[in-house]
């Protein structure tokens, strides 16, 4: 049955390919032009937990590229070069063994080239941490995180503060319980990728990710596994400093918060403690009124309670809030008292009857938290 | 006689044979073939849509097209819609109407079940979809994580575990049916080693399912108790465990890829061939791959899972094996250059989606291989890398797969040509769309995209490859759009096909088009694999082809007299239309109340009970 190919057809194919050679051409050089900042990057690894798996990928993506172009050119090749033509006869062979034989065992050879160093780099990765590191629990929260250092007496969120150029263990715990409802608390997934890859925190399961940074430096990232409304605001900064500046950290982050009896940080302060009543909550069966109080600490330290919301001592020395989602500033701090469903959706804290009046002196209490 | 095989019964048999009724008392697998893939069509134009709402959404940094609440809807039933509603069901749409042509047989081993299996699906599916209009549809994912989808507010991850397993009760029934319809109704002289590639790699999935769907049935259960009535099992508070959903829902879930890709990979097997006139390179090794990938598809589960902290020794272990399956798959690809190599290559539409599909599927499979780097999967997983990665298999590999079966088989089935102008026009927009929608996603992976999120800030070096991507979405949208048209237009006024327009090489189109209600008016002796094709030509020892000068390459006519006389059809049945309802209904009646499960129950009950009474022949 052979049919010629009506020219129209002929004629679209190769317009077809050229269009798409053209742009993708355009849009890569748009790419590269752009030189867009990418603060997220697991291409860009910054520390030595992150530079093991980029080196294995970079010995990966090199062998599937020389894969990709010897494949998709055989196929390439094969298309024009037998394309049905007036004359052209099919070979009827049912198969080659010799080929065949080599077609299994040489992708089979590559592959356990490739098993090698990943098995040895899941060893180094995963291996038993030294003692003498410096650690750091991570508690997960729909959607925000809770960081203790046990040894140095801080209890932070969200931001993340390390020393450079030494390795530091996070023990990712998995809360079996939400701090705010009682129910079950879900799988979510720490990832800073400039530092390391993502490592779960799973409900009743304790998990450990080093990490480490060789230069002072920002880094972002956020939770990687769906848990929720918000999950898509459920992000991270770490922060390294040189040990000098780490230890001034650690200094501040340990001392009372500043006191405030006057102005309106001070009026601030009181409504801070005063039970307020709840506009609307996700939270079911929860109480008419809460204090900001009722949940937020402005103690320092790991033994400081109540541990629900965000330990807020140093708050205003942090850069975000609400899960490193907003800049720390006035206006979106007013925002977020005012909405905090409507600015993040499912987020646990309820929306409380607050006066534009009490949430101004609420922002100024919090920006008062140095 | 007649009249007292009627009287034992509570119904009699219809006969209607066209008319609606005819459709819904059907058991013709041909019929049902139909139906699966218009019901899979309609779905792919629903879930497409939400997949174009999702990629407007985040077509720009803080877009505000959708809520978060809807977001997740979307890209959860997304999910759900396109593998249980689409892939599989047209998967199985095209095995239902070729496989009996395929193998020389004149229907199914049981063709009540087959009508069951498909009322079953499209009640269960319309029940998923329920849940939009009574509060809001599966908001956990495909994956339904415990325990978020255990604490998830509302009905929608309740509707999710119910849903899916009444799906999987139609799967559970389709694969019992192929698995006995291809081991014990082949045509005398077709052996297990001249089935054609797609009946092997049917008869895999069916396996496949067979054993995968019981494990994800007891996941789903365990889920629905824990919602509605408080039990535990996910629950690390009162000593249940996260991680068992987990590998529950991935010990389905990745032979469930398999079960995807599978049934594509059998129609390029036979469409790679046919147009290039040349036999399969290495029918046996594609078989035996088939088969081994059925067999490995069971030990790489916790691939999916290397993000856990299930320790370096299950890591290292999961790392190899998901390594390894790469192997049969390579053999596969090999084998499709193989067959084309020395061809005389005919790029009619059928023969571009399934090169489309060997190269799209080429780049899934690649990128699959460094998800076995579990150091570096690390980086990868959950974000917008995976997204391309199962794209390029699931889209570019089964969804193009597919559309090359419905290109080639269409003339079997309605007897006419879709246009080969749209067609050709369908298959480039597809491509290229395809490529622009989801090659950036590669990089906003590794760029640090994570997946499952409704929002993402400026500022990250995200915003021009998502907005390529969406302009990828819009242009499939045309392209699916384009088929829509051709197969209207087709209906029209389509080329009229005869019963052999591709020069085809399997026993399918041997007979008329559209097939005959008996199918074969004689069952067919099979003396090699591609029988068809060697009835019609004759190879010397010098590889030349000659076509048989008389006899042998006419297909079958019927202009025979009283063509089908005495052939033996199984009735049109009510029953399996009637019984299917009752599991949406004992569904409802978990979520909302109980004697609606009795209600359900009992009408099931009823209708199998009638179903077995039920003569098996019409009155004459």
């Amino acid at each position: 049955m052979a049919k010629t190919r009506p020219a129209y057809s002929r004629n679209f194919t190769k317009r077809a390919v050229r269009g798409a050679l053209v742009l993708l051409l355009v849009l890569i050089a748009t790419a590269c032009a752009s030189s867009e900042d990418v603060p997220q990057s697991s291409l860009e690894p910054a520390g030595e937990f992150a530079r093991a798996p980029d080196v294995l990928w970079n010995i990966t993506l090199a062998i599937a590229a020389v894969v990709f172009v010897l494949v998709q050119g055989a196929l390439v090749f094969t298309l024009i070069r037998f394309r049905h033509k007036e004359g052209r006869k099919a070979a009827q062979f049912h198969g080659n063994t010799k080929v065949e034989v080599a077609l299994t065992v040489v992708p089979a050879l590559i592959l356990a080239g490739l098993a090698i160093p990943t098995v040895g780099t899941i060893f180094d990765l995963q291996g038993d941490p030294a003692e003498d590191v410096m650690r750091v629990e991570v508690i997960a929260h729909q959607f925000w995180w809770e960081f203790v250092y046990p040894d140095e007496g801080v209890t932070t969120a969200n931001e993340l503060h390390i020393p450079v150029d030494q390795e530091v263990v996070l023990e990712l715990q998995g809360a079996a319980t939400d701090a705010v409802d009682g129910n079950a608390e879900v799988v979510h997934s720490f990832w800073i990728p400039r530092l390391a890859g993502t490592q779960d925190v799973v409900p009743g399961h304790t998990n450990f990710l080093r990490i480490s940074a060789d230069d002072p430096g920002e880094f972002k990232g956020q939770c990687k596994e769906f848990c929720g409304l918000s999950h898509a605001n459920m992000r991270v900064v770490a922060f390294s400093h040189t040990q000098e500046d780490f230890d001034s950290w650690v200094e501040e982050q340990t001392a009372p918060a500043a006191e405030n009896a006057s102005g309106d940080a001070g009026t601030g302060q009181e409504v801070f403690n005063e039970p307020l009543n709840v506009r609307s909550t996700v939270v079911e069966g929860g109480a008419d009124q809460y204090a900001c109080a009722s949940c937020h600490s402005v103690q320092p330290g790991p033994e400081a309670q109540p541990r629900i919301g965000p330990n807020l001592t140093h708050f205003a020395s942090r850069t975000t809030f609400a899960g490193a989602t907003f800049e720390n500033n006035a206006a979106n701090l007013a925002a977020w008292l005012r909405d905090p469903h409507g600015v993040r959706p499912g987020s646990k804290m309820p929306a409380l009857d607050l006066s534009e009046d009490q949430i101004n002196n609420i922002v100024a209490y919090l920006q008062s938290l140095e | 006689m007649a009249t007292a095989a009627a009287q034992e019964s509570l119904f009699r048999r219809p006969t209607a044979t066209t008319g609606w009724w005819s459709w819904v008392t059907t058991v013709d697998h041909k019929k049902i073939g139909i139906l699966y893939c218009a019901t899979a069509i309609t779905f792919f134009v629903i879930g497409g849509i939400q997949a174009l709402a999702i990629r407007t959404q985040l077509a720009v940094p803080n877009g505000t097209t959708l809520t978060a609440e809807t977001y997740n809807q979307f890209f959860t039933m997304h999910g759900l819609t396109m593998i249980f509603l689409v892939v599989m069901p047209l998967g199985v749409g095209i095995m239902n109407y070729m496989a009996p042509l395929m193998i020389g047989a004149r229907d199914v081993a049981f063709p009540r079940i087959n009508a069951f299996s498909y009322w079953v699906f499209l009640l269960g599916g319309l029940f998923l979809y329920s849940s939009f209009f009574l509060g809001g549809a599966p908001d956990g994912g495909w994956f339904g994580y415990a325990p978020l989808s255990t604490e998830l507010p509302g009905n929608g991850m309740t509707f999710y575990s119910l849903g899916l397993q009444i799906l999987g009760v139609a799967s559970l029934l389709g694969a019992v049916n192929f698995i006995v319809t291809i081991l014990n109704m082949r045509a005398p002289g077709m052996t297990l080693m001249r089935m054609p590639v797609f009946i092997w790699m049917t008869l895999v999935t069916a396996f496949l399912l067979l054993f995968a769907m019981p494990v994800i049935a007891v996941a789903l259960f365990e889920l629905m108790f824990d919602r509605v009535y408080n039990a535990n099992f996910f629950n690390p508070a009162t000593g249940g465990d996260p991680v068992l959903w987990q590998h529950l829902f991935w010990l389905f879930g990745h032979p469930e890829v398999y079960i995807m890709i599978l049934p594509a990979m059998g129609i390029v097997s036979d469409v790679l061939p046919t147009f290039s006139r040349k036999p399969i390179f290495g029918y046996a090794a594609i078989v035996f791959a088939g088969i081994a990938i059925g067999f490995m598809g069971w030990g790489v589960w916790a691939h999916h899972m290397f993000a856990v902290g299930l320790g370096p020794v299950a890591n290292s272990a999961f790392a190899l094996s998901t390594m390894f399956i790469a192997v049969p798959t390579g053999v596969k690809i090999f084998n499709w250059l193989g067959t084309m190599w020395k061809g005389d290559l005919h790029f009619d539409t059928p023969m571009l989606f399934a090169i489309g599909f060997v190269s799209m599927f080429i780049i899934g499979g690649l990128s699959g291989v460094t998800h076995a780097i579990v150091p570096h999967d690390a980086q990868q997983t959950d974000t917008y890398y995976i997204v391309a990665h199962f794209h390029y298999v699931l889209f570019g590999g089964a969804i193009f797969g597919l559309f090359a079966g419905m290109y080639y088989w269409w003339p079997k089935v309605f007897g006419k040509l879709l246009s080969e102008g749209l067609g050709k026009i369908h298959f480039w927009l597809m491509f290229i769309g395809f490529n622009l929608a989801f090659g950036p996603m590669h990089i906003l992976g590794l760029e640090g995209m994570p997946r499952r999120t409704y929002t993402y800030p400026d500022g990250m070096g995200w915003n021009l490859w998502n907005l390529v991507s969406t302009v990828g979405a819009f242009i499939i949208a045309v392209s699916i759009a384009v088929f829509l048209v051709n197969a209207v237009l087709t209906k029209r006024k389509g080329r009229e096909a005869g019963a052999d327009p591709w020069d085809g090489r399997t026993l399918e189109w041997s007979i008329p088009s559209p097939a005959p209600e008996y199918n074969f008016a004689e069952i067919p002796i099979v003396k090699a694999r591609d029988d068809f094709w060697h009835r019609k030509y004759v190879v010397k020892p010098d590889e030349q082809v000659t076509p048989v000068v008389a006899g042998g390459a006419v297909a079958a006519h019927e202009d025979e007299d009283d063509p089908g006389h005495g052939i033996h059809l199984p009735a049109p049945s009510f029953l399996p239309a009637m019984a299917a309802p009752g599991l949406p209904i004992m569904a409802y009646g978990v979520i909302y109340s109980w004697p609606l499960i009795v209600l359900g129950g009992l009408l099931l009950l009823l209708a199998l009970f009638a179903w077995v009474l039920e003569p098996s022949e019409v009155d004459h």
